[in-house]
């Protein structure tokens, strides 16, 4: 099908849904009472039952939280599946570090960038754990800062060279770190079927809520904000890490003459 | 007031969609995948959002102040995270394209005709 | 409604708009920064905090990041 009638077809479309919205407008309900049921509901037990001040942290990693189970698996596979697409098979050609060969391909940072960098790895690295872990204190939790705790190896790499980023990030390290992360959460919900008392559900907050106001408040919550934190961070960094290496190595040409090492479509 | 957010979320999502359908290189591609996500967070934002409430942090308001709503939130800050993720796949999968296609024109690719 | 809300709508749809009619590869990482951090002002003035910190981190750090490295690589490939 060529463009033109894919454009068509398009347009066709957009004008049938433009009309269903028209309609959908008009039939917007006004305030009702009954839509605020849920809303109020949970604004008004975080604080008396959790001792947990940010309730969309609560709600999170407590009330709904096999849901987030399901979106940390999702993060954990979509990862994997990066990873597996962009890494070359490496028993059958030996990877070189291509900027050991060619240095206009990566570029170490002037002064200016490495002095900045110097200035803001340790703050960064401070932030993120000071976010994930007053998760449900304040706006923040896992996965804020896991995300912020994951540029701390950016900013390193835009700084020194992919040399120095692979031995501060080892791949290894973050692929064990991304697992501890996930297994974590399943663990701790697995808490519950000890000491659940009468109830033994599956990710039931089950340690003492302690003193509102404080990190270790809300019993499971910072365990599993911090599970979440380490689980984002080294996914993130694995996708850095896969990307960077996909740029930035080549294959070493073949024992045969004839065979070509790259650039075959 | 939901009516113009509603707006704002309608015309993302279709000017995303023209852009999928019009577009002649796979990352634009992925960038107006992009736009249509950020439509449905414009309406969750909507949806979620009551006049003359706070946000729904109480560390130091009392617990009874009217908040917006909690429940929204909770499911649009994960989706963030995991769309990233979602986004790095689709472009891994570009990279694969270009490598055995030596195109990235979506017009061009046919590797499933037959 | 207040008037900040409207200004930072009006200011979501244009940028949704120059994100989808940028053609030009290189430009695109831009484009996509700066939505994601309209979209973060947008997610603030309706309430929304723990929202916002996500999508400014992703957004305008993460994503684009990712589309440089990607177009690097496919610019690799050209020559």
């Amino acid at each position: 099908m060529n463009e033109r009638w894919r454009l068509l077809l398009f347009v066709l479309g957009a004008l049938g849904v433009a009309a269903l919205y028209v309609i959908a407008f008009i039939a917007l309900p006004g305030p009702d009472p009954l839509r605020d049921r849920y809303r109020l509901a949970i604004n008004s037990r975080t604080v008396p039952e959790h001792n947990a001040t940010d309730a969309v942290t609560a709600v999170n990693f407590d009330y709904r939280g096999f849901d987030t189970l399901g979106e940390e698996f999702i993060l954990f596979v979509s990862v994997m599946g990066a990873m597996a697409l962009l890494r070359q098979a490496e028993e059958k050609k030996t990877i070189e570090l291509r900027d050991a060969i060619d240095a206009s391909r990566d570029v170490p940072g002037s002064t200016a960038i490495r002095v900045w960098v110097l200035a803001m790895v340790a703050p960064k690295v401070l932030f993120g754990f000071y976010i994930v872990s007053h998760g449900q204190l304040t706006p923040g939790g896992g996965f804020q800062g896991g995300v912020i705790l994951a540029t701390a190896p950016l900013v390193i790499y835009l700084g020194a060279h992919f040399k120095l980023f692979k031995k501060i990030v080892p791949h290894t390290a973050v692929d064990v770190a991304e697992a501890i992360g996930v297994a974590g959460y399943v663990i701790i919900g697995m808490l519950a079927f000890f000491w659940g008392g009468h109830t033994r559900e599956f990710l039931t907050n089950v340690l003492p809520m302690g003193k509102a106001g404080s990190p270790a408040a809300s019993g499971t919550m910072p365990l599993i904000s911090l599970a979440t934190g380490l689980e984002v961070a080294a996914g993130f960094s694995i996708l850095l890490y896969a990307f960077l290496q996909e740029l930035l190595t080549k294959e070493k040409p073949s024992e045969q003459p004839e065979q070509r090492p790259e650039g075959h479509a | 007031m939901i009516y113009i957010t509603s707006a704002v979320a309608a015309w993302l999502f279709l000017i995303g969609l023209y852009g999928v359908v019009t577009s002649r290189h796979l990352i634009h591609l992925c960038l107006c995948l992009t736009v249509v996500q950020a439509s449905t967070y414009v309406l969750l934002i909507g949806i979620s959002y009551r006049a003359h409430a706070i946000a729904p942090i109480f560390s130091d308001l009392p617990p009874t102040t009217p908040a917006v709503d909690p429940v929204v939130h909770a499911l649009m800050l994960t989706d963030i995270v995991v769309e990233a993720t979602v986004v790095a796949l689709l472009l891994a999968i570009t990279v694969q394209i270009k490598k055995r296609t030596g195109t990235v024109d979506p017009n061009h690719v046919d590797i499933l005709k037959g | 409604m207040m008037p900040l809300q409207l200004l930072i709508l009006a200011l979501v749809a244009v940028a949704g708009t120059a994100v989808v009619f940028t053609r030009e590869p290189v430009m695109q990482p831009v484009g996509i920064s700066f939505f994601g951090l309209i979209l973060a002002l947008m997610f603030m003035a309706y309430q929304a905090p723990d929202v916002a910190l996500s999508q400014l981190v992703i957004g305008a750090v993460g994503l684009p990041l990712m589309i440089l490295l990607a177009l690097a690589r496919l610019r690799r490939h050209d020559e």
